[in-house]
């Protein structure tokens, strides 16, 4: 982490929201820099998707300060939405449609040009192996290759930052294993990614953790950090411990 | 712009790979035109007639001929007695009887009095087709008086001469054709717009197209387009059955007509998307869009039951109901030959609808997203 480029992509600053006397997010101040690998850690209900959707834009903070990608969340969501990509909790694409379908639809709707979407669905489906489905329905492929595919399409318009709200839900281990391997490998390109997942073991995988513990971030650092900090041996002892 | 035909071409694709989709948007429009067209009718068709004659005179015979001869009724029995009316009328095998009283004849041209009575009985557990039935009855033995009394005297007679206008065979097909299209495009035009939408919404895409650059009102109009097309589609499609099929008439113009059809079109979209804002799934929306807008369409827009004939507080209430002021639109430009100048009252009512439901939605879909 200390040899990537440190400049920080996204800011918040005692972001709060709140639901009527319910305070979801509590005050949560933290940096992420670009290219970084941000595992956003915390039990059901503690306040991870709410963050997720401010900083995308979703949401109207209640207070406090962020910035996504330069761009301030009160103000700029629009220039915010053009440089992210996201990936939702619920699986994001048309079952209805076609891989290639998909692929264009979301592409287009990003902007892309007709060359630019012919371009990039011919290196998508060569990079997924899903040439020979090209024209089959989303929802006859296994949940593993159309999660990977919605990651893909997350990407299509090369945004700066990729928010992904548990994208490994219901996948099997061999399945979680490649798609982490693509996370790395957008990361590696210089794409920054915000990822929240409830799988501890996942959490070694990132650069840096946050955990949420009821609307507050309750620590935050390196996953070898927070195992030393609580003398334990894996980040599930970690949780575990915080749960407490 | 050109995300925008990527959003209408995604939304074709849905339409036409969803079945149950299809069937609503095109099934039911020729299942209902149909349906109502040939099996549900006011009118009455040839009927079937008993008489129990107690004369057994010439007169008698005459009269049960000239009902025969009429294009109302088949004298298809000769009952003995009066008791054994209930007997046939329980076994559902007519339903009016016609009793000529002993001296039928003779009472006619007694000297002094001339008078003869007839009795005719109808079964009224049908109340409207018993009423139906009795007035061609009454109608054809006044007929047969004037046939009889121009023979023994010249009578003193007010000849009434009734001419229904713009309808002139009371074919119940012609009421019905407005109606259906204001139901059908109402049906189709508001639910299929409230499922499509909270159809995203349920499998999380919304959010996805929320955190893209598209601008929510973008994404709503991307979503409403085919329809308004489909829509448009089925209003000619309901013309056309009524034209060739029942030959219901288009006197006005055809241009007037199919551009009232569009903005009301657009009035059933925009309940759609207000109804897409407060349900939360594709069955609430469902529910909705039949209980709210199904019943109040059949029962208060003038369709099927007379407004007139409803209590005042209903027929206040229906002056919310978009349908009401669509039909009385379409009734004036097909079956009286209206312009402009007799529906731009009805046509505003509609607009100022239109555009109430559109800000609302926009305010209420605002709100869901803070």
């Amino acid at each position: 982490m200390e040899n990537k480029i440190v400049q920080p992509v996204i800011t918040a600053e005692s972001l709060t929201k709140k639901f009527g006397h319910f305070t979801a997010t509590d005050a949560i101040t933290f940096q992420v820099k670009k290219g970084e690998i941000f595992g956003f850690l915390g039990a059901n209900g503690a306040g991870k998707t709410t963050a997720i959707r401010m900083l995308c834009g979703l949401l109207m903070p209640t207070s406090g300060n962020a910035s996504v990608a330069g761009f301030d969340v009160f103000t700029q969501t629009e220039e915010i939405k053009k440089n992210i990509g996201y990936m939702s909790q619920k699986f994001s694409l048309y079952e209805d449609l076609t891989v290639k379908e998909n692929i264009r639809f979301y592409g287009g709707i990003y902007g892309l040009s007709n060359s630019g979407l012919k371009e990039k669905t011919e290196i998508l489906l060569s990079k997924l192996k899903l040439k020979n489905e090209a024209r089959h329905l989303v929802k006859s492929l296994p949940l593993g290759w159309k999660q990977k595919l919605a990651f893909s399409v997350a990407l299509i318009h090369e945004p700066a930052i990729v928010f992904l709200d548990e994208p490994t839900g219901g996948v099997d281990p061999i399945t979680r294993r490649q798609f982490w391997e693509m996370i790395y490998e957008a990361a590696y390109c210089g794409t920054t990614v915000f990822v929240t997942t409830h799988y501890m073991d996942e959490a070694e995988y990132c650069d840096r953790v946050s955990i949420m513990v009821s609307g507050k971030i309750a620590v935050m650092g390196t996953p070898d950090a927070l195992k030393k900090g609580f003398s334990v041996k894996t980040m599930n002892e970690v949780f575990l411990k915080l749960a407490r | 712009m050109f995300a925008f035909i990527h959003f209408v071409k995604k939304e074709t694709y849905h339409i036409f790979r969803d079945k149950r989709t299809l069937l609503i948007l095109f099934g039911m429009p020729v299942v209902m035109i149909i349906l109502f067209g040939y099996a549900i009718r006011n009118d009455i068709g040839r009927s079937d007639l008993a008489v129990v004659d107690e004369a057994h005179d010439a007169y008698s015979a005459k009269l049960i001929a000239e009902i025969n001869a009429s294009a109302y009724f088949d004298v298809v029995k000769v009952l003995p007695n009066e008791a054994s009316i209930d007997n046939s009328f329980r076994k559902e095998e007519e339903k009016i009887v016609l009793i000529i009283p002993p001296h039928f004849g003779q009472h006619l041209f007694q000297p002094q009095t001339g008078k003869a009575q007839v009795r005719i009985v109808a079964d009224a557990s049908d109340p409207n087709l018993a009423t139906s039935l009795t007035n061609y009855a009454t109608a054809i033995i006044n007929t047969f008086q004037g046939h009889i009394s121009t023979i023994s005297q010249p009578p003193l007679a007010i000849i009434q001469d009734v001419r229904m206008l713009y309808n002139p065979e009371m074919k119940s097909v012609y009421e019905f054709v407005p109606g259906l299209m204001a139901l059908i495009l109402m049906l189709v035009s508001a639910m299929m717009t409230a499922i499509t939408i909270t159809r995203e919404k349920e499998t999380g895409t919304m959010e996805v197209l929320l955190a893209s650059p598209l601008p929510p009102a973008l994404i709503i109009l991307g979503k409403i387009t085919p329809y308004i097309l489909l829509s448009f589609i089925n209003a000619l499609l309901i013309l056309g059955f009524g034209n060739f099929l029942f030959h219901v008439p288009v006197h006005g113009s055809l241009i007037l007509l199919l551009a009232e059809s569009v903005l009301f079109i657009l009035t059933a979209l925009s309940l759609g998307i207000l109804i897409s804002t407060v349900a939360v799934n594709q069955q609430t929306a469902m529910m909705i869009s039949l209980g709210g807008l199904l019943m109040p369409t059949v029962v208060l827009s003038g369709f099927i039951f007379p407004l007139s004939s409803m209590p005042v507080a209903l027929q206040w209430l229906a002056n919310f109901i978009p349908a009401k002021w669509f039909i009385i639109i379409l009734r004036d430009i097909m079956l009286k030959g209206n312009g402009w100048g007799y529906v731009w009252k009805e046509t505003m009512v509609l607009l100022i609808m239109t555009l109430f439901f559109i800000l609302l939605s926009i305010k209420r879909f605002k709100i869901r997203l803070s």
